[in-house]
């Protein structure tokens, strides 16, 4: 009964907060209603008894992809309005992107409908969340999550890459070179006169 | 159904009595922070409230409340009003985790320091929130700087934390404090781990915009960063926020490195020993605060990205490498976890059957 309770209140929050992530006329509050939907999916996840999924949702997408959307959506300098103007010459692709992503996912849920090839494996009695995943993450899908590590090597060079560049005639602090620094070489003695200068 | 109501109502009085008793310390601590600053400074601090200036932080409360609420006239108001609670909020529900004595806890959660980790990276929105909302140019610097600097110090943190899972096997923060039972102080992971123990402590400072990294903040600089345009009660609420945090972050050094509720002699176990090290932690960051002086912006992201990073992360692999080598389990797999019913896996106390390796070959 609470649980049903519950599972009707974090479903119908992410409902109407993903939905006002569309429709919110300030990007930044699009981005605050984003947040609240992960929040929501997070509960989702609490109530299957996923607690280690739910709390890893928390600090990846809400504690840190989420901060950098609002970082970039309050820095950029869009006029939405504008954008917003422009509706009808966007529509077709939207619609077609749209299209796409519902035929994608229902090619998905009929193929699991069938049934899943693999069944549930039943956890041990004394086992937690995060241990169940480590065995099987650890062991039989080791290569996709190398993959994707690696995949995640290669995104955050390529971050480097594109916004590094080098600047002539920057001052930087040079830490060891401060740190091998010595009275002998950096101060020096001299005798000043009263009213002359060096 | 009556059954649920009353569980409802005891875990509401729990949360209660913790939230209340915590808001008390904390106006305690407060005051012992202004005292420990004054201290330092060679001045008397706040002596005029109460004996020996005790009540000072009753007599800012009622200030703060019985204040006007201003709210600047370009601001976006829901967010304005929303940033401080959601601060204040998250400060108070990160300690419905935190095990106060052995199995004093509200909810033992089994990834407690996962929920801990994930509420304290969630502080960042309250001060982004407040910095954008406000409409105005100092707060916005001052949110935008509190954003790079918290996120950056998050990583560093998540990873001494990874180190100490390496030896505990648990999330749950009861099975941390007691992974470290036994010889007294001498089995507290900061004997094991003083190292991370030193990142841990400095990343927490950055982590809750303590000096010397209140760079969000910085007077000399941005005025007050993000809290200029707050008054009033919703600047009572940023305050009691921080400093919440500012304790969560003892509570979580003493839990991960100092044994929790554990008394350093290995009997007499109990909540008085919790609470003496997070006094202790907090004189510890008030001390730093009064002594230490700011950061610069450069210097506070170089420390977090190209010192504590690669320390941190050299430290799992050399904590998971040391354990390799020398055979040492997580405490989760050791006997004396499973004495207790908190055990993972075969239990080493049943001695396991050898695997029938020859009857598949006397049977063809």
């Amino acid at each position: 009964m609470i649980q049903a309770l519950a599972f009707y209140m974090f479903a119908i929050t992410a409902v109407i907060a993903g939905t006002l992530v569309v429709f919110a006329r300030n990007p930044v509050h699009s981005v605050l209603w984003l947040i609240l939907s992960f929040f929501a999916t997070a509960g989702l996840f609490v109530l299957m008894g996923a607690e280690f999924l739910a709390m890893l949702l928390m600090i990846i997408y809400v504690g840190a992809v989420a901060v950098l959307f609002l970082f970039v959506v309050m820095m950029l300098d869009v006029d939405f309005a504008e954008l917003r103007g422009r509706v009808a010459q966007y529509l077709p692709l939207g619609l077609a992107i749209g299209v796409i992503l519902i035929i994608q996912l229902s090619i998905g849920f009929a193929a699991w409908s069938e049934g899943p090839t693999v069944g549930p494996v039943a956890a041990a009695d004394n086992t937690t969340n995060a241990h169940e995943l480590g065995a099987v993450v650890y062991t039989k899908y080791v290569y996709a999550f190398q993959a994707s590590g690696l995949i995640l090597l290669v995104a955050m060079i390529g971050a480097i890459v594109l916004t590094l560049r080098t600047r002539d005639g920057v001052k930087k602090q040079d830490v060891l070179a401060q740190m091998y620094r010595d009275p002998k070489t950096a101060v020096e003695l001299k005798d000043v006169r009263p009213g002359q200068s060096l | 159904m009556s059954d649920g109501f009353w569980i409802f109502l005891t875990i509401l009085g729990q949360c209660l009595l913790v939230v209340v008793a915590v808001l008390i310390s904390l106006a305690f601590l407060l005051y012992m922070d202004r005292k420990v600053c004054a201290a330092v400074q060679l001045r008397r601090g706040p002596n005029v409230v109460g004996p020996f200036g005790l009540l000072q932080s009753f007599a800012d409360f009622l200030k703060f409340v019985a204040k006007e609420i201003v709210i600047p006239a370009g601001a976006d108001r829901v967010v304005f009003i929303l940033a401080p609670l959601m601060t204040f909020v998250l400060a108070t529900i990160a300690w419905v985790a935190v095990p106060f004595a052995d199995g004093w806890v509200i909810s033992d959660l089994n990834v407690g320091i996962l929920y801990l980790f994930a509420i304290s990276s969630l502080g960042v929105y309250g001060v982004i929130m407040g910095g954008w909302a406000a409409n105005s140019k100092y707060p916005f610097l001052g949110g935008l700087r509190s954003a790079a600097q918290m996120v950056s110090y998050e990583v560093s943190i998540g990873f001494v934390i990874v180190c100490v899972l390496l030896m505990v096997g648990s999330l749950n923060l009861s099975d941390i404090v007691r992974a470290q039972d036994g010889y007294g102080v001498f089995s507290w992971f900061f004997i094991k781990q003083p190292v991370m123990f030193i990142v841990f402590f400095i990343s927490a400072l950055a982590e809750t915009n303590r000096p010397p990294f209140d760079l969000p903040e910085a007077e000399s600089e941005l005025v007050a960063g993000y809290q200029v345009e707050y008054s009033s009660t919703p600047y009572l609420l940023f305050m009691i926020g921080e400093y919440m945090n500012i304790v969560m972050m003892c509570a979580l050094t003493t839990i991960l490195f100092f044994g929790g509720w554990l008394s350093p002699f290995g009997v007499g176990h109990g909540l008085f020993w919790f609470v003496l090290k997070v006094v202790f932690f907090f004189f510890m960051f008030s001390m730093v605060k009064a002594i230490v002086p700011r950061y610069r912006y450069d210097q506070l992201m170089r420390l977090g990205w190209k010192c504590f990073l690669p320390l941190s992360l050299a430290f799992v692999i050399i904590t998971a490498g040391a354990m390799k080598l020398t055979g040492a389990q997580p405490w989760t797999y050791t006997e004396a976890a499973h004495e207790i019913g908190r055990g993972i896996g075969p239990d080493p106390r049943i001695e396991t059957p050898a695997e029938p390796t020859t009857t598949l070959a006397q049977e063809s």
